[in-house]
């Protein structure tokens, strides 16, 4: 068994609203000078037959829609 | 973790010199990717002779994007006209804004006006079902704000392929979840809508979206640009690189088969938060009188909003690209132009009072610049980086578009079509068989319960809503004081259009007409959004000019205006074209709700009267449809003086209780009555043949019931007025028992109507 | 007897609470999030909606808006507070309620007429009702499914902090059908259904949500 985390996040031409929302959280409990951008972290448990090929299916396919977001495939 | 990697990335750098106006000037013979971006030979050449040079980069993408069907309406202009010309000076005395504003606006009385309208987000919404849906919501939102009007309520018309097929499974959910996700959460409650499902929609779903705001008459809003030396103020969200060439590419080509989703531009989210503070900050700036003029910012962006405001204005207007707050780097002025990021506005603000505009947008969080002012002069001026980048007289941009004349011509296989009818269809004549077949269309995807789809909808917010889904319209209070309110209907029977697109538009009319007054309001102006095939194919063009005509014709003899509309073609995959879906919208008015007509079945003991006339009607009905799969034949007769009498009977003698004969005909109507009312009921169907009694879907015809002591008050008050009425018994238990076919528990009625969706789309 | 409303940027039902309060028969003043100021409220209550977006979680981002460090203070001195909807979501994130609000079960917005039991009849919003009466009013809430650790949930039930309960169906998979909570000495109440779209026929599917307006006017 592997472990694989996969990180989804809004493509950068796409507005990210919830980033946006926490940045101005911040500045408003005083913090400034930070940008934030939300995404999503998944981490699978995979057997070691599955190759890199699958995992950047179910990535693309079913973890991100590809519409708006990228993905990274990481094994750790 | 390290720094993110992207993947893929995006490149911004090694982008090429902006190309300014004195460049332009200076090199004609540069190639210029004017087919790419949508325009064809003689348009582009046109715009050469408009500028008397090649346009710039930017210039481009302006006229590229304005005269693109979805923002020139170029193949539907010629047609349209016919809805100005059928107008009488009667019909326009309520209206206060029509056709060529962001939307339709009429007087409801007590110095009360309201403005209504339904866009088309049909392709965003195939790709990217969430944020396509709810930015469509977003979108009309904000036309509707461009009037000086507060939203009150949304509605939503929608279409999908077969409700069992796979990328129904994918579509559907997104939609929905996107128009409550964004509805929701600007507080506007969704009071109707439809959702139907057809194989044709599959790969062309249909999203439309309604919305209705009411406004003092004296806040009315129109968008110009008048007053040289006055600011032009964007506000809202930052832009940024979404959904560019959306409207050119994503909103006015086909999809092809070859065209896979990760070739598609990025589409627009939407932040509904942020608009649901542009509302509240714009309904601020409008009742501290600080606006001359407004605009929404939607397809096309800012080269809409400025083209447009300054086309509408006295004089021309000076924008400075670098100063529109950006939320990428490196943005050309093109891309700039042509972005559709959303929850954005542009408003017209005399200088001395530009300070107090900025203050009331920094109380509400939002951002707001000065862009450019209006000029002396009749040109369009934009520059970037200290150079000129767009200089055109901006009615060349936004009115003077080009205007096709295409051919059109009815297809051969029309009258194939009308040969086919549904009378040799085998037909259930045992009351058992009559039972089974009442309860199958109970449960067929199109008749069953909405509720999966509308119990996504926030209907209470605001505290206003006094009819909302399942009721044939939605009923929503204007004036808490006086209780003055109205009430709004959409509807389209896209088979019958298909059958006859003049006939179907009108029964559509009809249809959402005969809803608006079983609630208790008198029906006041029409709205639609016309959703077709591709305007090169001769036949749907023909099916758009008979829409129209049926359409215009039908708002006449009835005396109300249509006050705007939307069109929306390219629904189509390859060759094959959607049903033509004359969505139409009307609205009425109420002079206090509480008089509203509740829906279905109340009260134990009331009498259940039916309303019009039925003949054997079957073309396109639903029966045909669940029972056969069956469309051919001719649709039901049209009959706008019987519809008339009927809204002027209900009107002037409230039932107790309503409901609507339309898809499904009779048989439907009890099962819903009796389900939504919460009561069952003892009925005699009319004439001789219990099967088209209950299955022909002839217009003109309301199920009432009526107190037993007023019974025969009402029948008398129904001859007195030319409309045929029949008692068919009474309202009590928990069973629908209709003599001769059988007793259907409600209950077991229940479990039929309301299962289906549930169990297609709880994953 | 006057009752603040508090409007965050993207609350939407603070018109709805506002009315409520009227047909209560008080004075509603409304309360702006940037403010330090309750202007001397006899009670407050925190309106549903989506406060700032709801995007990092329904909830935390107003629960440390200026306003609510007043709520926070003043509710320590035994200021009535309800908090509806996304209220009950920020007074939870403030720490005056235990608890959290999560994911309904089904994972989409739920908008019903719902069936509830009032659980706890001593507290200052439910002293109108009897002990175990039954009400409806809607519910409509995306993020609606309470959530507490075990011993905490043990707690509010051995204690009798259970305000409401779902009754005929749960709507989001909330823990022991669990609708609304109260603070132990039963003056902060919050739920995730809609008392104040229930206060109207013309509007409301009955006029059973009115007594928490009404029960607070014997409050203070």
């Amino acid at each position: 068994m592997a472990r694989v985390v996969v990180d989804v996040m809004p493509k950068p031409e796409i507005l990210d609203v919830q980033g946006q929302a926490v940045s101005r959280a911040l500045t408003r409990i005083g913090v400034s000078g930070i940008e934030v951008r939300q995404g999503k972290h998944f981490e699978l448990e995979v057997d070691d037959s599955v190759d890199d090929e699958t995992l950047h299916r179910i990535a693309g396919d079913l973890l991100a829609n590809p519409v708006i977001e990228d993905w990274k495939v990481t094994r750790l | 973790m390290g720094p993110f990697t992207l993947v893929p990335v995006t490149e911004f750098d090694s982008r090429p010199a902006v190309d300014t106006v004195s460049q332009a000037a200076a090199t004609p013979d540069t190639v210029q990717p004017w087919k790419e971006l949508g325009l064809k030979e003689d348009e582009y050449a046109r715009i050469r002779e408009i500028l008397g040079r090649r346009p710039t980069d930017a210039e481009l993408a302006m006229y590229s994007v304005m005269w693109s069907e979805h923002c020139s309406y170029k193949s539907s202009k010629v047609h349209l006209a016919y809805f100005g010309e059928t107008t009488t000076d009667a019909m326009r005395e309520k209206m206060l804004a029509g056709i060529g504003e962001n939307a339709g606006v009429v007087d409801i009385g007590d110095g009360w006006a309201v403005t209504f309208k339904v866009e088309s987000h049909n392709h965003p919404s195939y790709v990217e079902p969430y944020q396509g849906a709810a930015t469509g919501v977003g979108g009309i939102v904000r036309d509707i704000m461009a009037m000086g009007a507060r939203p009150i309520a949304v509605g939503d018309p929608l279409r999908f392929g077969p409700a069992d097929a796979p990328d129904t499974a994918r579509v559907l959910p997104g939609v929905v979840a996107g128009v409550g996700g964004y509805g929701n959460s600007l507080g506007l409650p969704n009071v109707g809508g439809e959702v139907v499902f057809d194989p044709s929609y599959a790969g062309n779903p249909l999203v439309n979206a309604l919305c209705v705001g009411a406004m003092r008459t004296e806040d009315l809003h129109l968008a110009f640009a008048s007053g040289a030396g006055n600011k032009i103020i964007l506000f809202g969200a930052r832009t940024g690189l979404d959904g560019i060439g959306g409207v050119s590419v994503l909103a006015s080509e086909t999809f092809g088969e070859s065209t896979g989703r990760k070739k598609l531009p990025s589409v627009q989210v939407g932040d509904p938060f942020t608009e649901k503070v542009l509302i509240e900050c714009c309904l601020e700036l409008f009742h501290a009188g600080l606006v001359v003029g407004i605009q929404d910012l939607g397809g096309a962006g800012l080269s809409c909003a400025t083209s447009e405001l300054a086309a509408a204005g006295d004089g021309g207007m000076h924008i400075d690209l670098d100063r529109v707050p950006l939320r990428a780097a490196g943005m050309t002025p093109a891309e700039i132009l042509s972005s559709e990021s959303q929850e954005r506005m542009c408003a017209v603000v005399t200088p001395e009072n530009v300070d107090a505009f900025l203050a009331v947008c920094a109380k509400w969080d939002t951002i707001a610049t000065v862009i450019g002012e209006v000029t002396e002069g009749e040109r369009l001026v934009i520059d970037f980086h200290g150079e000129t980048v767009v200089d055109v007289p901006p009615r060349t941009v936004a009115h003077h578009g080009p205007v096709y004349r295409r051919p059109l011509e009815r297809g051969a296989h029309q009258d194939e079509l009308a040969r086919n009818t549904p009378d040799t269809l085998p037909r259930p004549e045992a009351p058992s068989e009559l039972r089974a077949e009442i309860l199958r269309m109970a449960a067929s995807p199109n008749l069953c319960s909405r509720a999966w789809v509308t119990d996504q909808y926030d209907r209470y917010v605001r505290g206003n809503t006094a009819a909302a889904q399942p009721a044939d319209a939605g009923v929503v209070r204007v004036d808490e004081e006086t209780g003055r309110g109205i009430a709004v209907a959409t509807d389209c029977n896209a088979r019958f259009a298909a059958l006859d697109p003049y006939a179907g538009a009108q029964i559509a009319l009809a249809e959402a007409y005969r809803n608006v007054a079983t609630s208790g309001a008198v029906p006041l102006a029409v709205t639609n959004c016309l959703n077709f095939g591709s305007p090169e194919d001769p036949h749907v063009m023909w099916q758009f000019a008979q829409a129209v005509r049926g359409l215009a014709d039908g708002c006449a003899q009835l005396g109300i205006p249509v006050t705007g509309g939307n069109v929306s073609f390219y629904n189509q995959t390859g060759t094959t074209a959607i049903l033509p879906t004359p969505v139409v919208g009307v609205l009425g008015v109420i002079d206090d709700v509480a008089a509203r007509i509740p829906s279905g079945f109340r009260n134990a003991g009331d009498v259940v009267v039916l309303l019009g006339r039925t003949h054997e009607e079957l073309g396109g009905g639903e029966w045909a449809h669940v029972v056969h799969g069956h469309l051919g034949g001719t649709p039901p007769t049209v009959d706008l003086e019987a519809e008339r009498r009927l809204a002027e009977l209900l009107a002037a003698q409230s039932p107790t209780g309503t409901h609507d004969l339309s898809d499904g005909g009779l048989a439907q109507a009890l099962v819903e009555a009796s389900l939504v009312g919460g009561q069952g009921a003892r009925v005699t169907l009319p004439g001789h043949d219990p099967f088209v009694a209950l299955f022909s879907e002839s217009t003109a015809r309301v199920l009432v019931t009526v107190a037993p002591d007023a019974a025969d008050g009402f029948l008398a008050a129904a001859a007195a007025a030319g409309v045929p009425a029949e008692r068919l018994g009474e309202v009590g238990g928990s069973v629908l028992e209709i003599a001769n076919v059988g007793e259907l528990p409600l209950d077991e009625l229940r479990t039929a109507w309301e299962g289906t969706l549930p169990a297609l789309f709880d994953a | 007897m006057r009752i603040g409303v508090i409007t965050f940027p993207g609350t939407l039902d603070d018109v709805d609470a506002a009315r409520a309060v009227r047909y209560a028969g008080a004075e509603a003043v409304s309360l702006w999030h940037g403010d330090h100021d309750l202007q001397g409220v006899d009670a407050v209550v925190v309106p549903g909606g989506f406060s700032y977006g709801d995007y990092l979680r329904a909830g935390a981002i107003a629960s440390l808006a200026p306003i609510m460090r007043e709520v926070v203070d003043g509710a320590a001195k035994g200021l009535p507070v309800l908090g509806i909807c996304n209220g009950f979501q920020i007074l939870c994130e403030a720490d005056l309620l235990p608890g959290a609000l999560t994911r309904n079960e089904k994972l989409h917005f739920v908008c019903r007429d719902q069936a509830l039991r009032v659980e706890n009849a001593d507290t200052a919003w439910t002293s109108g009702y009897g002990a175990g009466e039954e009400i409806v009013v809607p519910v409509k809430n995306a993020e609606g499914r309470f959530v507490a650790a075990p011993e905490t949930l043990a707690e509010i039930e051995g204690e009798g902090r259970v305000a409401f309960r779902y009754v005929g169906g749960n709507p989001n998979g909330s823990t022991n059908d669990i609708a609304g909570v109260t603070s132990a000495n039963g003056r902060v109440v919050g739920l995730m259904p809609h008392p104040e779209h229930a206060i109207d026929l013309l509007t409301g599917p009955s006029v059973q949500g009115l007594g928490l307006f009404t029960s607070v006017l014997a409050a203070v």
